[in-house]
């Protein structure tokens, strides 16, 4: 994962930075030209990944301290450390120290990989989040690389959403219960229906940037940011991002009392692995939103700072994008399963499309 | 025939379902309408009050509390052991068990009734619920059960003071 992730870091920042000859190109595993030395890959990769699993935890107690005053139902836990902040500490031990404990008619090895799968696809995607454009730390030039055949991040995150969907399938499945496969057939369906439609959403930014690089995006974005002219695309991104998430009012895998979920079979760190997940990819997709549609790590009203802000940048906005996340999940009832469907097939699958060619149009024309 | 169901018939008048634009501005304006309702709450504020840090004032008259009086001048506890308090009580949450008095260690005023000096036991004015007093607050099951000398010391938590309204 570390890997993957520096490798799609960096490839996230190809093609856009004008060609530096002054930097040194290396090959690594024949496959990518960096101009980073291989150490500071990894400590790259460390640091995005610390990082961003440091705020997951603070991202748990920040929903729950908004959904209580929000929808009026509980106080947030304030009981655990200074304002409940060592909450989710004390939860993961509690989910640690369970026994671990699956049904006799599960499939033993599937059954214990299918959260891993969750879990790494989750943090893989978050390897292409571009944090910053080209910095130059201490004499050592930190981000783009120069790769014809790994420049393709929105197909890498779409590539990463199809092995998740063996995360839910194969978890469903391998449980040994009907219910769990069902509601793994629900899921797969709902993440399979959803992902059209961002793919879809995504088209008209490509279109509008002519590029596929997430970097030559935000570059794109220094007049506007492409959430205005694209504001159609916007929409139906984060509407099917609430439910390749499975967040509210998509939420229909934790509907227990009414629908059941894939995870049904699951307890303990299993059963956390897929919350983390979940939690991981909002991360994910927060940070697609930010960097295709909010500017990335652009500040607005002209103001340019300088590089070592940038991630700074970023991160606040996602923040921001979380918050309107939390935000909806306090707002909107959950879909049933029918108006689920026939939401992204009927309504959403045909306005991205017509967007997408609403915008060809426009760009062509 | 057609039935008429008179006029005391509530006739429920449905507007007619609307169409994909009306039904998808009314559903983007109704989601606005309710985005805007969270978020004043949340610029509002959780309502719940953290009742052991925080604490609402309590009503003038209500008593939470019990308070054995004593007497102003001798400093006796007026309680002579009668049990009329705990028989009357209707929570039942009062056990009276006396002490004898002793010449060195006299308690209370109780041998005046003992020697006849009067007909019968007064029983009033000696144990009240205190006025603006608060229940008390244990973590355990059985803390809150005390003994009668913390009903005789004056509360530090009262916040009204229990000598001003013992007028009651």
């Amino acid at each position: 994962v570390f890997l993957a992730t520096g490798i799609a870091q960096d490839s996230a920042n190809a093609l856009t930075e004008p060609d530096r000859g002054d930097q040194q190109a290396v090959t690594v595993l024949g496959l990518v030209n960096y101009v980073e030395p291989w150490w500071i890959q990894i400590v790259k990769s460390l640091a995005i990944f610390l990082v961003i699993f440091a705020l997951l935890p603070i991202l748990i107690v920040y929903e729950r301290k908004l959904l209580g005053p929000a929808s009026r139902t509980a106080t947030a836990p304030n009981r655990v450390g200074p304002f409940g902040l060592m909450q989710p500490l004390a939860e993961i031990v509690k989910f640690a120290t369970k026994e671990p404990s699956r049904p006799t008619t599960s499939v033993g090895f599937l059954y214990r990989l299918a959260p891993a799968i969750a879990i790494l696809t989750a943090v893989g995607s978050l390897a292409i989040i571009p944090f910053g454009g080209v910095q130059n730390i201490f004499g050592t030039p930190v981000g783009p690389v120069r790769d014809r055949r790994l420049d393709r991040p929105p197909l890498y995150v779409f590539a990463l959403a199809g092995i998740s969907f063996y995360g839910i399938m194969l978890g469903g499945w391998a449980s040994g219960s009907k219910y769990a496969f069902l509601g793994a057939m629900r899921g797969a369906a709902q993440l399979i229906s959803y992902e059209v439609a961002q793919g879809l959403a995504l088209l008209g930014v490509v279109i509008t940037a002519q590029t596929l690089s997430l970097t030559g995006i935000v570059h794109a974005q220094g007049n506007i940011w492409f959430f205005l002219p694209q504001i159609v695309g916007f929409t139906i991104f984060m509407i099917a991002s609430f439910a390749e998430t499975n967040r509210a009012p998509f939420d229909l895998v934790e509907a227990d009392s009414e629908i059941i979920g894939y995870f049904a079979e699951y307890g303990g760190t299993a059963f956390v692995a897929y919350l983390f997940a979940e939690y991981a990819n909002m991360i994910v997709v927060s940070g697609i939103a930010v960097t295709v549609f909010l500017g990335g790590w652009l500040m607005p009203f002209g103001i340019h700072p300088p590089g070592w802000v940038d991630p700074i940048v970023v991160l606040v906005k996602i923040a921001i994008v979380l918050t309107f996340f939390i935000w909806i999940r306090a707002t909107l009832p959950r879909l049933r399963y029918d108006q689920l469907m026939s939401f992204g097939w009927k309504v959403l699958l045909p306005l991205a499309t017509l967007n997408a060619v609403v915008t060809a149009i426009v760009v062509v024309s | 025939v057609s039935y008429d169901p008179g006029d005391d018939v509530i006739q429920v008048v449905r507007e007619p379902a609307p169409g994909p634009a009306a039904g998808a501005y009314r559903a983007f304006g109704e989601t606005l309408r309710g985005l805007k309702t969270t978020f004043s709450r949340i610029v509002e504020g959780p309502t719940t009050i953290q009742y052991p840090e925080e604490k609402v004032p309590v009503y003038p008259r209500f008593r939470g509390r019990h308070k054995l009086h004593r007497f102003e001048d001798t400093g006796l506890e007026k309680c002579v052991g009668c049990s009329l308090c705990a028989a009357a009580c209707p929570a039942d949450c009062i056990r009276v068990v006396s002490p004898e008095n002793t010449p060195e260690n006299r308690g209370s005023a109780g041998e005046r009734y003992a020697a006849g000096l009067r007909d019968q036991p007064e029983p009033v004015h000696l144990l009240r619920l205190l006025r603006g007093s608060r229940a008390r607050l244990t973590r355990s099951r059985w803390g809150t059960t005390t003994d009668a000398s913390d009903y005789t010391r004056s509360d530090p938590d009262l916040h009204q003071g229990d000598a001003a309204r013992r007028v009651d």
